[in-house]
């Protein structure tokens, strides 16, 4: 059906799209009666008549684009403009690395075997994903074969123009990090009129033994467009991987984060700051399955809702029987600014394991009067007093972003969502 | 300079203040002392503007105009200051940073741009040599880990930057060692002019020894029960405070 135009040199790939849209039949789109999506409806945003597969191609100027991009540091690019590549504001390389497309990877031959060994192996067989798997079309694909540092960063920018009424996209990335190697990776989703944008995106994420991977999700949309983030990592031995969610923007957003550690000495890190406000909805619904001995994972997320705001965090931590010496942690601190905003937080902890140190805590208040008044009583007007403490708030999320440039960018994007000017970088 | 009239205030419905009357002129410093829960802390908040307490009746006027619509930052602007005697911790946020945005807000309530860097910089070096503070402090972020020493001082270097015109010190020396007492309040000394006022809340009387007052008060039950000079502080500090409850309950 949808994929006449398409010829997967794959035939797995194939066979693994057919079975996709069989799930995709059977199970559909998640409904508030599953445990998972108890707090999160998508009634409100599957109403629109979306185009799967936009008519014409539209391009954009870099010059009108540019600044949702983190510019001041070199970077390689891979940019998609209503989920088609764009080379023009693209840079990628095949050189010592493969940085490129999702659909040549897909039809060349010499990327066969890491497409019949990775694409669609620690995706989940939900109705979502399963609606990726068999639909997409487009997105990044990078391998970074071993003992190589990928000196840039990698930005990979989701446009939506708005020339069609109403669009839903299903990105899918692949990304193969081998053995000893580094990469850091920055993706974001942009719309740029007010026309409904639905994106289901799925990111599979595989580090190798030793291997270090760091992503940062910039989610800071129009509140005409929705995300569905599916992302899933596969960690070998002594693997270090991070994922931090950036949530300040979009109508609904969802994150599905999960992380599989398939081998020792294992570290997994998952943070995030959700700053939101009007009738905006975020949900994060995360996950590590600490499947062997001597392995850590670290969860912060920090939630500020305003206005009628609502967030949803669900971490589940699985911690196996023969996962010894694990340790795993995680927090949620949230702050309520409204009396209608809501926060549903729902820690989920199942150790198997008797030899671990897991822990969890959840918190949910109103910014702090004494220190409103302590700033205030220095001149500091309530704006922006109200500004630092929820900086002071996200703070040790921020400082673990690992490129300076990154956390400059998340610290404006705050102060201008709460409308302050702070005259300093945090 | 302040002038408080028959203030009484409270907080949820419980009344602390009952009945204040207290003036200050420029060029004073008053120290008004007390035992526990007498109100002097209430006092300071109120003046200061905190939102939580509910004045009844009476007058605070600064200058001779009536500040208790204002907020707590208008009051700062028009140049009230409070120590406070819990500083808060502000992760993230730079003990530099900080007192540039609280600065740069009360310059631009007076219609001023932002301060020059230069001139930050200079002031900044200025003050914290005059409190004896150390460079790598001023990186770090606002009273987190810092010892209650370090918080009183740096209490101080906000006030040094800000140059208020009343500044009220609220039990600033609770946590000082001798040395830091002895910094804090040279200090305290060095930016008093005849231009401007201290108020300086305490339990005991050693602060005193240094920041002399023209004046001493003591508060009880939300009143000021005996004013004198500061040999009242020494019999208070000999006597304790039973005689006064004895005194006002007589």
């Amino acid at each position: 059906m949808a994929f006449e135009d398409t010829v997967d040199v794959n035939s797995s790939v194939h066979d693994v799209r057919d079975k996709a849209i069989e799930i995709f039949e059977d199970k559909g789109f998640p409904s508030k009666r599953e445990e998972d999506w108890k707090y999160t409806s998508l009634k409100s945003i599957l109403k629109h008549d979306y185009s799967v597969f936009p008519k014409q191609e539209n391009a954009i100027e870099y010059n009108d684009v540019k600044k949702y991009f983190i510019h001041d540091i070199d970077s390689y690019k891979i940019i998609f403009i209503d989920g088609k590549y764009s080379s023009h504001l693209s840079q990628t390389t095949h050189d010592g690395i493969d940085i490129c497309l999702m659909s040549s990877a897909l039809s060349k031959p010499k990327y066969q075997l890491i497409i019949e060994n990775y694409f669609n192996k620690v995706a989940t067989k939900d109705g979502l994903s399963s609606l990726n798997t068999a639909f997409s079309k487009e997105g990044a694909y990078i391998h970074v074969p071993k003992n190589k540092l990928v000196q840039k960063p990698i930005q990979i920018i989701h446009f939506s123009t708005g020339n069609e009424s109403a669009l839903m996209l299903q990105p899918r990335n692949l990304i193969v990090v081998d053995e000893n190697s580094h990469v850091q990776i920055i993706e974001r989703h942009q719309s740029l009129t007010e026309n409904p944008v639905l994106t289901n995106s799925v990111t599979e994420i595989f580090a190798n033994k030793r291997a270090i991977v760091d992503y940062y999700k910039i989610q800071n949309d129009k509140q005409s467009a929705s995300l569905i983030d599916n992302t899933f990592i596969n960690q070998k031995r002594e693997s270090h991987a991070s994922v931090h969610t950036f949530s300040f923007g979009g109508k609904l957003t969802r994150n599905n984060l999960k992380f599989y550690q398939n081998g020792e000495r294992i570290d997994s890190t998952l943070n995030g700051v959700t700053i939101i406000g009007d009738k905006q909805h975020v949900d994060h619904n995360t996950l590590v399955h600490h499947i062997e001995p001597n392995c850590e994972s670290h969860q912060d997320y920090k939630g500020i809702f305003g206005d009628q705001s609502t967030g949803v965090f669900n971490g589940k931590v699985v911690v196996n029987k023969e996962a010894q010496k694990t340790n795993a942690f995680q927090s949620n601190n949230n702050i309520l600014l409204s009396d209608k905003a809501s926060i549903n937080s729902k820690p989920q902890l199942e150790i198997f394991a008797d030899d671990v140190k897991c822990s969890h805590g959840c918190t949910i208040g109103q910014l702090d009067e004494s220190a409103m008044f302590y700033m205030r009583s220095r001149g500091i007007p309530e704006k922006e007093a109200k500004a630092l403490l929820m900086f002071a708030f996200s703070n040790n999320v921020l400082n673990s972003v690992k490129i300076p440039e990154i956390k400059q960018r998340i610290t404006k994007i705050i102060a201008n969502k709460l409308g302050v000017n702070l005259g300093f970088d945090l | 300079m302040l002038e408080i009239k028959d203030l009484h205030a409270s907080v949820e419905g419980k009344g602390i203040l009952r009945g204040i009357n207290l003036e200050v002129k420029a060029g004073e410093i008053h120290a008004i002392m007390g035992p526990n829960g007498s109100g002097k802390s209430t006092l300071a908040s109120v003046i200061a503007g905190k939102d939580e307490y509910d004045v009844e009746k009476g007058q605070i006027l600064l200058d001779g105009q009536d500040i208790e619509e204002l907020s707590a930052e208008e009051r700062a602007h028009k140049g009230v200051f409070l120590s406070f005697q819990y500083p808060i911790e502000i992760p993230g946020v730079s003990v530099t940073n900080f007192i540039k945005t609280a600065i740069n807000a009360n310059r631009k309530a007076k219609g001023l741009g932002d301060m020059p860097a230069k001139d930050m910089l200079k002031m900044i070096r200025e003050k914290s040599e005059l409190l004896e503070i150390d460079r790598k402090f001023l990186s770090r972020s606002l009273n987190e880990g810092f010892s209650g020493g370090e918080k009183k001082r740096n209490e101080i270097f906000q006030m040094a930057m800000l140059e208020p015109k009343l500044a009220i010190l609220d039990e600033t020396d609770s946590g000082l060692d001798i040395d830091a007492l002895r910094i804090v309040a040279n200090g305290v000394n060095k930016l008093k002019s005849k231009d401007n006022a201290v108020i300086v809340i305490t339990h005991y009387q050693r602060l005193l020894d240094h920041i002399v007052p023209d004046f001493v008060h003591v508060l009880y039950n939300g009143r000021i029960v005996k004013t004198g000079t500061k040999e009242l502080a020494h019999e208070l500090e000999e006597k304790g405070y039973d005689w006064i409850k004895e005194e006002v309950e007589a």
